[in-house]
């Protein structure tokens, strides 16, 4: 379910705090974090739980399932991206919100339907894997 | 009042960290002086920082603070910090101040925070999906504000349309010409749903203020308009993370302080500026500020409350979509709620004595509310 690109998307610069969630696209999972003191799930990545201060966190793998909870399709150029594009913020089954873009499927209001269920999948740009969603349950 | 330091600690290691980026470095710092203090995040109320912005302190420690100070001029910035917090605490603004540095100045690791490197969380976790500042970002929460609600295209439009009809009234304003529902949705396509009078004017512009104490107000010569309440937040430093697309909670909790201090209900209030980079921004501000239950904005603006003539006159100079927008438009909305106060406004509000003043910054990041009055109180 992994797609290669050669687009020059910005690129992210992972910190020590952030290494386990790159290296988890790398390997085709979506990694979270949950605090061991009071069960929070949360995004994005730090050693720390923004519900409660304990440091007590693990990382885990989700599920890579979400829904799509809000949207702008950007009309104006970018470098990275043909034509008008949708900019999306995908609510993940476990919680957290994560912007992202939707691929395979055209970038239209009546092709994005709010709520409709995403499942995440991976671009990579030589050692950086980006997660992308794709509509549930649509070819790869 | 005597304010005292309860808390300090350092990070754990000093030295060389490459294991950590600058903003961890705050944060390990943070926890240490929490625990120092034996205290959790949420016991904080007040955040100063400098190096980073306060707005990405708090969001990364969890923190929703009703007083922040990012002033930043250098490595005595935390004496300021410290001077500005017993100034705050003693105003009743905060109770509990955190103030943090950190500093990856040997491992370069993660530098430029609040959005300038890389490394940042909005570069990591923004950056690559094409985000384009304010036109993309500010404007993500509308779809689902309008699924949850049932507001219209039309609806949001109309919000442009009424602030048109106000700045028909002022010589000073960038645009002045009357537009109607169809004019707004047959302009060009920013980005889904937002089409280009929908979104702030880009222009050049500048203003400033003054103030000096109540007892000597009167001594110069234009009418005082005094301040009688005031508020403040942050959230997030990023769109994606705000806990609700339909709400912003520094809205709230910036605009509930300003109203309650300034001891005042609703029904006070005789004028009203919300900041308007974009057409949602005052369907936002009438519910974050509880002049409107939630979901019922659109369709207030939507009857004319908020045009000339109306019930609740607001952003009469125009606002950002249509007087002046020069990037950050805080500055001419408190000019107007002065004109206002002072009786001189173009479209001048008859006997009004109460202004309340909603500002946004960083999109969703950060506001300040400021409730003005011209009479002595």
């Amino acid at each position: 379910m992994a797609e290669t690109s050669t687009r020059p998307r910005p690129l992210p610069q992972p910190t020590p705090e952030t290494q386990h969630f790159w290296d988890g696209t790398k390997a085709g999972e979506l990694r979270l974090q949950r605090c061991n003191d009071c069960g929070h799930v949360y995004f994005p990545p730090r050693p720390l739980c923004p519900a409660c201060s304990s440091k007590n966190v693990e990382v885990f793998a989700a599920s890579g399932k979400g829904k799509l909870a809000s949207y702008v399709i950007n009309h104006r150029p970018h470098p990275s991206f043909d034509g008008p594009y949708a900019i999306a913020v995908v609510e993940l089954d476990e919680g957290p919100t994560m912007l992202s873009n939707i691929v395979d499927c055209e970038q239209t209001p009546e092709a994005l339907v709010l709520d409709m269920p995403l499942s995440v999948t991976f671009e990579y740009h030589g050692d950086i894997a980006i997660p992308l969603f794709r509509p549930a349950g649509s070819a790869s | 009042m005597t304010v005292a330091i309860v808390g300090a600690a350092e990070t754990t290691e000093l030295g060389r960290i490459p294991g950590m980026s600058q903003i961890q470095l705050h944060a390990d710092a943070a926890l240490n002086t929490l625990a120092d203090a034996g205290l959790k995040a949420k016991d904080i109320d007040g955040v100063a920082t400098a190096g980073e912005s306060p707005v990405g302190i708090a969001h990364y420690l969890g923190i929703a603070p009703r007083w922040v100070d990012g002033s930043s001029v250098g490595g005595c910035s935390f004496m300021l910090h410290v001077r500005h917090a017993v100034a705050a605490i003693e105003a009743g603004y905060a109770e509990t101040v955190l103030v943090t540095h950190g500093e990856s100045g040997r491992s370069g690791i993660g530098r430029g925070g609040g959005g300038g490197g890389r490394g940042s969380l909005s570069a990591q976790f923004e950056g690559p999906y094409g985000s384009m500042g304010p036109t993309t970002m500010f404007t993500i929460g509308v779809l689902r504000y309008m699924k949850r609600y049932g507001m219209s295209h039309e609806q949001l439009a109309m919000v442009a349309v009424v602030q048109r009809e106000w700045a028909g009234m002022n010589p000073r304003a960038s645009y002045r010409d009357p537009i109607t529902v169809d004019d707004v949705l047959n302009s060009r396509m920013i980005a889904y749903p937002f089409h280009l009078l929908e979104c702030c004017l880009v222009t050049d512009g500048g203003g400033a203020l003054i103030l000096t104490k109540a007892e000597r107000a009167r001594d110069f010569p234009a009418k005082p308009v005094y301040i009688l309440g005031s508020g403040e937040s942050v959230e997030t430093p990023m769109v994606s993370q705000m806990k609700d697309l339909t709400s912003s909670q520094a809205f709230r909790i910036a605009g509930g302080d300003a109203m309650r201090s300034a001891g005042i209900g609703h029904a006070d209030v005789d004028h009203l500026m919300v900041y308007d980079a974009f057409a949602h921004l005052p369907i936002w501000g009438l519910e974050d500020l509880g002049f409107c239950a939630r979901g019922e904005a659109a369709a207030f603006i939507e009857d004319g409350n908020t045009r000339p003539g109306g019930t609740l006159p607001l952003n009469t100079n125009g606002g950002g979509l249509s007087y002046m927008h020069s990037g950050m438009y805080g500055m001419y909305a408190l000019q107007e709620s002065v004109r206002q106060m002072r009786g001189t406004a173009p479209a001048q509000v008859p006997g009004a004595k109460v202004s309340v003043c909603l500002g946004v910054g960083g999109m969703f990041a950060a506001s300040g509310c400021i409730v003005m009055t011209n009479q002595m109180p």
